[in-house]
């Protein structure tokens, strides 16, 4: 009896011992759901490339919890009801990490599903890794505690982009130009309400939202900018929508600013060309001309696959995850998420903070700007020699949104 | 001014495009009773072999030959398969062409990959062809080719000048769609051809019992239409964008065109071609709700209707549907479409 006694306590002192380090040495499989066809596939496919690019470079020794990553891709066409059986068979594959960015419809779809899937499936959890949707509903009135969003989301880049606009005098007519769905109604939305805070003197002159990935020809839209006498347009187009609305604009001569997410983009690039000196601006949480570590890791990703590497969530995705395995000493999911909550890590720019009131990661926001490309700011994407130069930072503080969630958390 | 002017010749250029894809639907509708499905896909195809031809031999000789090679496949496709099923009726011959769909959409993915390509238009083509340029003191002007920087601003800050440039790439879309109507219309009224065809149109038989090989002629207008989409593909794809799903767009809109201006007449889908493009270019531009027009009235509008999502859509949100509006509409009170000469 008190030799069974002993060898079990015994026993338990050794598993806890090896359990310590359980997690080294695993293989984390990670899905990717984004569209890889279609209108907006470009993006999707570069990024993709992205996260295998990064899965080689923080794999065991590369993150202190000594995991490989492996990231697949499966194509949702844009689509959430894609989306959601991509899910389940990533789910089925025994996928436990799902990570998505392209399309808040999406995004919004995703987080619901993989909550009520952790809900009916106790032991089989699911964490999902937004790395680009950024619709401000996922951390606010559709928060979830499975959710991480490590893009900054449009109230942030609104708070970032109007402070800006405050010092930019020249601006007093603005037209906003969206995509028809969550995201193009939130950036609007954001942007009257910010604008009339800040620069309650600048008048909106006209809004639109237009079919999500539909429209090939953007010339009547231009026509319609130039005849409200629009001298900035704010758009969160992204993909073809924004490539497209610019090369209508340089073809029929609109001449005003153009305030963007998304200008780094996989094809704006190119059609932005050098027409769009000085007057297209970007705000976004990275950008071409970061410097040190990440620079050598662009011109790496370059050579390589011949494309730019501009999501720099994807960086930061491996960079918390990583220390969240290490803090929870395990690859459970259940475990990951719950050291997820709160997390600081050291990322390429700076001290970034993954908010548990909300799952929205805080970060630092820059304001760029196309122009050419100099010995200072050399990166130039898509072979344009263009590049996008930083204006100005955001530290996080300036961009923080309060929020509204009311998280529920399991157990 | 200024506006209305370079929307209306955006309409119509863009209508004109589709005038170029519909005319030969319309021909092979009326020659052969077949409704080609697969007219969108011979458009893409157009596109491709342009973009693959003009990488090696530049844009214009790939504009020249890549119709010619659409053509030829249109016509194997005809004599080989169409004309095989032909005996069985005219659903076996929708559902082939049906089929074709699909096979050209996977093999265009298969060979051109998934995404878009990059498919420019020659360096002459890139410019504006002309700009408008309005002043609030000397009115409006046109200026051949792009305008200089100074034309387009003004010294003194009170005068607002607008410039406006008309790309030269829907110039020379409206150009050659043009030189298309014109070289039809000539061929089917005024050449010994077009009697022929015109003839096998309604009296087959008595074609035939002259010694007339049908079959060929039949061959030959189903070339001809493929190589008319091609032509219309090697333009659309350098001007607007080419990739795969750039079938499956156009595909609906111009089943919508044939159907409203009338099944198998030409000058019916010229005239819907122009009619949707236009539609839809200055829908873009209203802000129009009825919402708004309930107001203007002078209806009570309660708070619950004012956010109602139905009563606040803009007439430019909605410029997408429009098309098909028309549609049930023309198939509700003119079922034989504009100017389409039989019932239904």
């Amino acid at each position: 009896m008190s030799f069974a006694l002993k060898f079990t306590a015994a026993a338990v002192v050794v598993l806890a011992a090896g359990a310590a380090f359980a997690q080294k040495g695993e293989t984390v499989k990670m899905v990717r759901i984004d569209p890889l066809t279609g209108l907006l596939g470009p993006v999707g496919v570069s990024q993709l490339k992205g996260y295998q690019f990064f899965a080689e470079k923080f794999s065991g020794k590369g993150n202190p919890a000594g995991v490989n990553f492996e990231v697949i891709g499966m194509d949702n066409k844009l689509s959430p009801t894609e989306s959601l059986n991509a899910l389940k068979s990533a789910i089925d594959q025994g996928v436990r990490y799902i990570i998505q960015g392209n399309g808040s419809s999406v995004a919004l779809a995703l987080s619901d599903a993989v909550s009520k899937h952790n809900e009916r499936n106790p032991g089989k959890e699911v964490i999902y890794l937004n790395d680009s949707a950024v619709d401000p509903d996922l951390t606010n009135s559709k928060c979830s505690y499975w959710h991480f969003r490590f893009d900054a989301d449009t109230s942030m880049k609104m708070e970032a982009m109007s402070s800006f606009m405050v010092d930019q005098k020249d601006i007093k007519k603005v037209y906003i130009l969206g995509q028809n769905y969550s995201h193009g109604v939130q950036v609007a939305k954001y942007a009257k309400e910010t604008l009339a805070r800040k620069r309650p003197d600048i008048q909106i002159v006209g809004e639109d939202l237009h079919p999500l990935a539909q429209v090939r020809d953007f010339a009547p839209y231009i026509a319609k900018i130039k005849a409200a006498g629009a001298d900035t347009v704010i758009t969160g187009n992204w993909g073809s929508d924004l490539s497209l609305l610019v090369k209508a604009a340089n073809e029929n001569g609109y001449t005003g600013k153009f305030f963007t997410y998304y200008a780094g983009v996989t094809g704006t690039p190119t059609a932005l060309g050098t027409n769009g000196e000085g007057r297209v601006f970007q705000i976004a949480y990275s950008h071409y001309n970061m410097g040190g570590q990440m620079d050598k890791w662009m011109r790496e990703f370059n050579t390589k696959y011949n494309d730019d590497f501009y999501t720099g969530s994807t960086i930061r995705i491996f960079e918390t995850l990583g220390a969240a395995m290490a803090k929870a000493k395990s690859t459970d999911p259940v475990k990951v998420a719950a050291a997820l909550e709160g997390i600081s890590v050291k990322s390429f720019n700076g001290e970034v903070q993954m908010r548990n009131l909300d799952h929205q990661l805080q970060q630092p926001l820059y304001m760029t700007v196309w122009q050419k490309a100099d010995s200072k700011y050399s990166y130039s994407p898509e072979k344009t020699g263009m590049t996008l130069v930083p204006v100005k930072e955001y530290p996080n503080y300036v961009s923080s949104t309060p929020t509204s969630c009311q998280m529920k958390r399991p157990g | 001014m200024e506006f209305f002017i370079i929307s209306t010749l955006n309409g119509i250029s863009y209508g004109l495009l589709l005038f170029m894809l519909s005319s030969g639907l319309t021909l092979i509708f009326s020659m052969m009773g077949v409704l080609n499905f697969a007219h969108a896909s011979f458009y893409m195809l157009g596109a491709y072999i342009g973009y693959s031809l003009s990488q090696v031999l530049g844009f214009w000789p790939a504009l020249l030959i890549a119709p010619l090679v659409v053509g030829a496949l249109g016509s194997v496709f005809e004599r080989y398969c169409l004309r095989r099923v032909h005996k069985f009726g005219h659903v076996p011959e929708l559902l082939i062409t049906f089929g074709l769909t699909y096979v050209v959409l996977e093999l265009v993915q298969l060979i051109w990959g998934r995404i878009a390509i990059e498919f420019k238009p020659p360096a002459v083509l890139q410019g504006p062809a002309f700009t408008l340029v309005n002043d609030t003191v000397s009115g409006l002007r046109m200026v051949w080719g792009a305008a200089s920087a100074e034309l387009c601003s003004a010294a003194d800050p009170a005068v607002r000048v607008v410039c406006s440039p008309f790309p030269a790439t829907r110039g020379f879309m409206v150009l050659v769609a043009l030189t298309m109507l014109v070289s039809i219309w000539l061929l089917l009224t005024r050449t010994r051809v077009g009697l022929v065809i015109q003839a096998a149109l309604t009296h087959p038989d008595a074609v035939e019992s002259l010694g007339h090989n049908v079959p060929r002629v039949l061959m030959l207008v189903f070339g001809a239409g493929a190589a008319l989409a091609g032509l219309a593909g090697v333009i659309g794809g350098s001007t607007f964008l080419t990739e795969p799903s750039m079938a499956a767009t156009v595909g609906s809109i111009i089943f919508v065109v044939v159907v409203v201006g009338g099944m198998g007449s030409l000058s019916g889908a010229f005239l819907a071609s122009l009619l949707i493009g236009t539609i839809q270019t200055f829908a873009v531009a209203f802000d129009y709700s009825l919402l708004g027009a309930l107001q203007q009235s002078g209806l009570p509008v309660g708070a619950a209707w004012s956010s109602n999502t139905l009563l606040t859509m803009k007439l430019s949100q909605v410029a997408p549907i429009l098309p098909y509006l028309f549609l049930v509409l023309i198939l509700i009170f003119r079922p034989k479409g504009l100017l389409g000469t039989r019932e239904g």
